[in-house]
């Protein structure tokens, strides 16, 4: 099963690269990762998305928490939440496709934000499953270039990650 | 405030944490602050080693044996990649250790420059945590921190990576050295859930064929008087781990021996039969449960541990108890104190207690180790009669480190530890090259007691510079090398499991002499090959009390250790008990 892990993390070099070493160290997998400051410059928020069943899940959770850099471990997947991810498309867009692409991506509520004669490139944001969702709409086209930030998470309502 | 250079706070720093030894090997790169060792006036001690691996396992051996923190320093570089081993002996077991790596000066850090290694990078899977020191007026506070983290929650080691030009004689910064320090983010549990502990006193005095299985974390947590009294006050069993020998006296009826791959007959059935096992700071390791789901399978699982993660890792507890054993165990015996105060009828029961006992004395008289002679007979001396040996010559009161082999084995099964930080080994990682080392850290902390290292003609030689370090320091231990000439437990292994083909398991005539080796050393060496010279050179080594004595024993080759788990597929109960016969 798929899991939505927020960490609130120290602000230090090398803390990003322990975390992420725990992951290959213990054989746990890494889906997707997203990273910054949070409005504590001394804090990161990281938020990563892995697979695996509870007993998978709850090891990994207690191998966070030993971490001596990590200051806050929550599993988001078990309640209400919000993920976003964003991602900038690139596609070869000439002729009829030009309209079709637009049309598209207002479909999915997207936006072109740079236009070249021949490349649209559009931004898109939501679920990672509507991301996918936008790129197999997008399979006839001529993708040239995909980037994505990998999920950002938060839950709903009062429950907050803070210090 | 005193006004310090990094050099000199590191030096000040480690005499104001109290620190007795350092173990090191200096080089470029921590030349200044082996300069401000040299300078400090009454300054913490320094023990030159051989090889920065040998500072790892010195530093360790005098941890285990005092349950203070063990601490190096290392150069840059090799210094820093040759104490790789020994660091990952410690983490292996959670030993507290503070190990200061020299680093490049920070200008050049990333450059590939002489003697550069990314120390935290290299270090990071095996320390409990690192830190690189980005300016000296952070000194006082990382070492602190450092101390901290090694010694408090699970222990482990830490490493402090320190650029050269942090240590400059020539900039000096204020020094004052914290009493103690707060990390938002560490904070290891300071006692157990007390519903959880009422939960366990009840399932515990409910129990029928209860077991009390500890480990490492029970010495770790000083707490084996705890255990003692938890036992006497039920009655009941106990078996120890490997790392927890010494933890539960080894001599005391209620101690059933180790348990696990090598464990003795009583104490793997009474796991397997069990209706009730207390698990208090053992981490159930694979050599320890056999096949995982076939573990104990009518057993409820209480587990008591101070780290989270030792916790349902591979067996699953029916009643986690996260905390530090002494705190934990002081609350569960009030519990089961108020509980059968409580109750009209005696808990737990004596009746279903006294068969069990009664159980357990049949699987003793069966197949016990102490039910009669468990070895063999052959021309040679037997590997178990040396380990009987050095524990009458030692009236069972010294410090024994090992090395990792059948030796190791022999010396856990027959030495009897009646005092927890007697038996000192590597366990987790299975160091060849430890036992020397970690005796000469052992009998710098304890120069009056007796230190012996039991170990094979193969670990030795891992670590045999070391001789001329303990001739430099006047560490007279004595060191019995059950000499079977194979990597014997390798061997067993081919025996066992490859039809005897023994791929890079002999050394042919290639062993050195020994005897000469030490002698060249300036120590002395002795020679036993026959049953009747044993004791009387046992006691002549341990007679010399101011010389390092090397004991060459020959032991029988053909020797297997047993009994040994019954592998793959086997469960707790599945041993072979000799060669050609299983539980
Ligand atoms: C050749 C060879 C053969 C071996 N055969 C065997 C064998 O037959 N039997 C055997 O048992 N082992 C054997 N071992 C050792 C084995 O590999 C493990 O090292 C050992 O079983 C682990 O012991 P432990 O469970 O006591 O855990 P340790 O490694 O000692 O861990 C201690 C646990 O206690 C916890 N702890 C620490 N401090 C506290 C505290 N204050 N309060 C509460 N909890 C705390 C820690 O978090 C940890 O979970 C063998 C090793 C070798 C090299
Ligand atoms: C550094 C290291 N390398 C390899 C091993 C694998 N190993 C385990 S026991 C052993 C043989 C040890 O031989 P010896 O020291 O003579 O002890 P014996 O088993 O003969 O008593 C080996 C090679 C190890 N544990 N450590
Ligand atoms: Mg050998």
């Amino acid at each position: 099963m798929r899991r939505i892990i927020a960490i609130l993390l120290e602000n230090e070099p090398g803390a990003l690269s322990r975390v992420v070493g725990l992951f290959s160290q213990r054989g746990y997998n890494i889906e997707t990762l997203n990273v910054a400051p949070t409005e504590d410059p001394t804090l990161s928020r990281l938020t990563l998305t892995t697979v695996g069943d509870d007993k998978h899940i709850e090891q990994i959770t207690k191998h966070l928490h030993r971490l001596v850099d990590v200051v806050k471990v929550i599993d988001l997947t078990g309640g209400a939440h919000v993920e976003r991810d964003l991602m900038l498309i690139k596609v070869r867009a000439v002729g009829a496709q030009r309209e079709e692409i637009k049309r598209t991506t207002d479909i999915f509520r997207g936006q072109v934000v740079d236009v070249a004669p021949n490349v649209y490139t559009i931004q898109l944001t939501g679920t990672t499953d509507k991301l996918d969702s936008f790129v197999s709409a997008m399979a006839e086209m001529d993708i040239l270039e995909v980037v994505r930030s990998g999920v950002a998470g938060i839950s709903r309502g009062d429950r907050v990650l803070r210090l | 405030m005193e006004l310090l250079s990094g050099g000199e706070m590191i030096a000040q720093a480690l005499k104001d944490e109290g620190v007795e030894f350092i173990f090191g090997y200096p080089g470029g790169a921590v030349l200044h602050i082996y300069d401000a060792l040299f300078k400090s006036d009454g300054g913490v001690p320094h023990v030159l080693v051989r090889h920065e691996q040998a500072a790892t396992h010195a530093a360790d051996g005098y941890a285990r044996a005092t349950g203070r923190p063990g601490v190096v320093l290392v150069t840059s570089g090799p210094g820093a990649t040759n104490a790789i081993t020994g660091i990952a002996t410690a983490y292996m077991d959670s030993i507290p250790m503070v190990v200061f790596s020299g680093q490049v000066a920070s200008h050049l850090i990333g450059e590939d420059a002489f003697q550069e290694t990314d120390m935290v990078g290299v270090s990071r899977p095996i320390v409990k945590h690192s830190f690189m020191v980005r300016h000296a007026s952070e000194l006082p506070e990382t070492i602190k921190k450092a101390f901290t983290l090694a010694t408090t929650g699970r222990p482990g080691p830490v490493v402090i990576d320190i650029p050269k030009d942090i240590t400059r004689p020539d900039e000096k910064f204020e020094y004052h050295y914290p009493e103690s320090v707060r990390m938002r983010s560490y904070s290891p549990a300071q006692r157990g859930h007390t519903g959880q502990i009422k939960k366990a006193a009840r399932m515990l005095l409910g129990a029928r064929r209860p077991m009390i299985y500890s480990g490492g974390g029970v010495i770790l947590g000083e707490a084996s008087d705890l255990l003692v009294a938890l036992a006497k006050h039920l009655n009941y069993p106990v078996t120890n781990t490997l790392m927890g020998l010494g933890a539960y006296p080894g001599s005391d009826p209620q101690f059933l021996g180790m348990l696990g791959m090598h464990g003795f007959y009583e104490a793997n059935t009474a796991m397997h039969n069990a209706d009730v096992i207390l698990a208090v700071g053992a981490r159930f390791d694979d050599r320890v449960t056999n096949t995982v789901s076939k573990f104990c399978p009518g057993a409820k699982i209480i587990h008591i541990d101070i780290d989270p993660a030792s916790i349902s890792k591979t067996v699953p507890a029916d009643i986690p108890i996260v905390g530090p054993v002494r705190e934990v165990l002081t609350e569960l015996i009030a519990q089961l104190d108020k509980i059968q105060a409580g109750e009209p009828e005696p808990l737990p029961d004596p009746d279903a207690l006294a068969r069990w006992w009664q159980q357990i004395e049949e699987w003793r008289g069966k197949h016990g180790l102490w039910s009669g002679r468990r070895y063999g007979e052959s021309d040679y001396i037997m590997p178990q009669q040396v380990i009987e040996s050095l524990y009458r010559a030692t009236a069972g009161d010294a410090y024994v480190t090992s090395d990792v082999g059948q030796h190791q084995m022999f010396a856990a099964q027959y030495y009897r530890f009646d005092k927890p930080r007697r038996w000192i080994n590597s366990g987790g990682l299975g160091t060849m090259g430890f036992g020397l080392p970690a005796a000469m850290g052992v009998k710098l902390a304890f120069p009056d007691s007796d230190v012996a290292c039991v170990t094979g003609e193969g670990s030795i030689q891992m670590n045999i510079q070391e001789l001329s370090t303990c001739k430099q320091y006047n560490t007279p231990i004595k060191i019995i090398n059950l000499r079977n000439n194979y990597l014997g437990m390798v061997k067993q292994w081919q025996d066992m499991q490859y039809e005897g083909r023994y791929a890079m398991s002999t050394y042919e005539d290639s062993l050195p002499d020994f005897i000469k080796l030490v002698e060249a050393y300036g120590h002395v060496g002795m020679q036993v090959r026959k049953l009747a010279d044993l004791d009387a050179a046992m006691d002549e080594a341990f007679a010399m009390r101011d010389r390092l004595v090397f004991l060459d024993v020959f032991v029988d080759p053909m020797e297997h250790v047993y009994p040994m788990h019954v592998a793959p597929n086997g469960s707790m109960k599945d041993m072979w008990l000799s060669k050609n016969e299983r539980s």
